[in-house]
């Protein structure tokens, strides 16, 4: 079982390396970039559990580990079998 | 009067912490390795600075898990003193020692430099013989050290005097400029609810004598010595 966990910064906290980015889009001519926020992603590989166990313990690891949720939000999807 | 100096794969600063209360200020200290639990009977413990675990994740996110944190955060809920310095503060942060959260330097770049930090607190244990108000020369060197902690925390901090620290310039003046992070509010360094934990992102261990030019930091482990002794 494969699960996709997504880590990026919550929405209010500055995000310094998604401003670059997005300094650095306009400088190459795409303007129309407004704003940017990096995160991460994590994919995480299980072993014999069905995908709701495998979607709710990727949950926990992302509270406990993953994500610092002070400042960061994140979700969670299974994406394979 | 008995030091930890807690070493994760990755610190740095252990050895210079260790010199700064043994051989400067004649106390005993143990070298305390992160897998173990046992903390030698210290009496403080420092978090020295470094990149615990390559900083991997997050800085200080894995170095929470060290056995030995377990031992550190019961010895903190039992009043026992622990300061973190530069990457040890972040690790507290994780472990939730210490509330907030670091973000990257909003300039993106690692930060390596003397700073000007002015002291807001003198009732903890580890900044008691300073003056409240006083304006000291510490170095950083760091690249996550952009304090940030949801509005409440941060009003909780200020209400109960808890910011230990802010980044100031020369006269002592909390200005944007004089801040090399983007902390908020300029917040060098808190303390926990008891003032028995502290974090700070600059460094007091490297400037603790004269040879090196500076002894601004020396104060802050003689405060530890003199709080241990009227305990």
């Amino acid at each position: 079982m494969r699960v996709e966990v997504r880590v990026y910064p919550k929405d209010g906290v500055l995000d310094p390396q998604g401003k670059a980015i997005a300094a650095a889009l306009g400088r190459l001519g795409h303007r129309a970039v407004r704003d940017v926020r990096a995160g991460k992603v994590f994919f995480v590989e299980l072993d014999g559990v069905d995908a709701k166990a495998a979607e709710a313990e990727a949950r926990k690891m992302a509270q406990e580990l993953l994500a610092n949720t002070v400042i960061e939000g994140f979700d969670v999807r299974v994406i394979s079998p | 009067m008995r030091f930890a100096v807690v070493v994760f794969p990755g610190s740095n600063c252990d050895q210079d912490c260790y010199h700064v209360v043994k051989d400067l200020l004649g106390c005993e200290a143990d070298y305390v390795w992160h897998h173990d639990t046992d903390l030698k009977g210290a009496d403080a413990v420092i978090l020295p600075g470094g990149f615990a675990y390559g900083d991997y994740l997050r800085a200080g996110a894995l170095a929470r898990f060290s056995p030995i944190m377990e031992s550190v955060a019961r010895f903190a809920e039992e009043g026992g003193l622990v300061l973190g310095i530069c990457n040890g503060f972040q690790v507290l942060l994780e472990a939730g020692l210490l509330p907030g959260a670091m973000r990257v330097n909003r300039g993106l770049r690692y930060v390596c430099r003397d700073v000007f930090l002015k002291v807001e607190s003198v009732e903890t244990p580890f900044t008691r013989l300073y003056e409240l108000g006083e304006v000291v020369k510490m170095p950083v060197g760091h690249m996550e050290g952009n304090y940030t902690a949801p509005p409440e925390v941060l009003a909780e901090l200020s209400r109960e005097r808890r910011i230990v620290f802010r980044y100031c310039d020369a006269e002592g003046r909390v200005t944007d400029e004089a801040n090399p992070n983007g902390a908020v509010d300029g917040i060098a360094g808190i303390a926990s609810r008891g003032g028995n934990v502290v974090g700070l992102m600059p460094h007091p261990d490297r400037c603790a004598e004269t040879v090196l030019g500076n002894d601004a930091g020396r104060k802050m482990f003689e405060s530890v010595v003199s709080a241990l002794a009227v305990r």
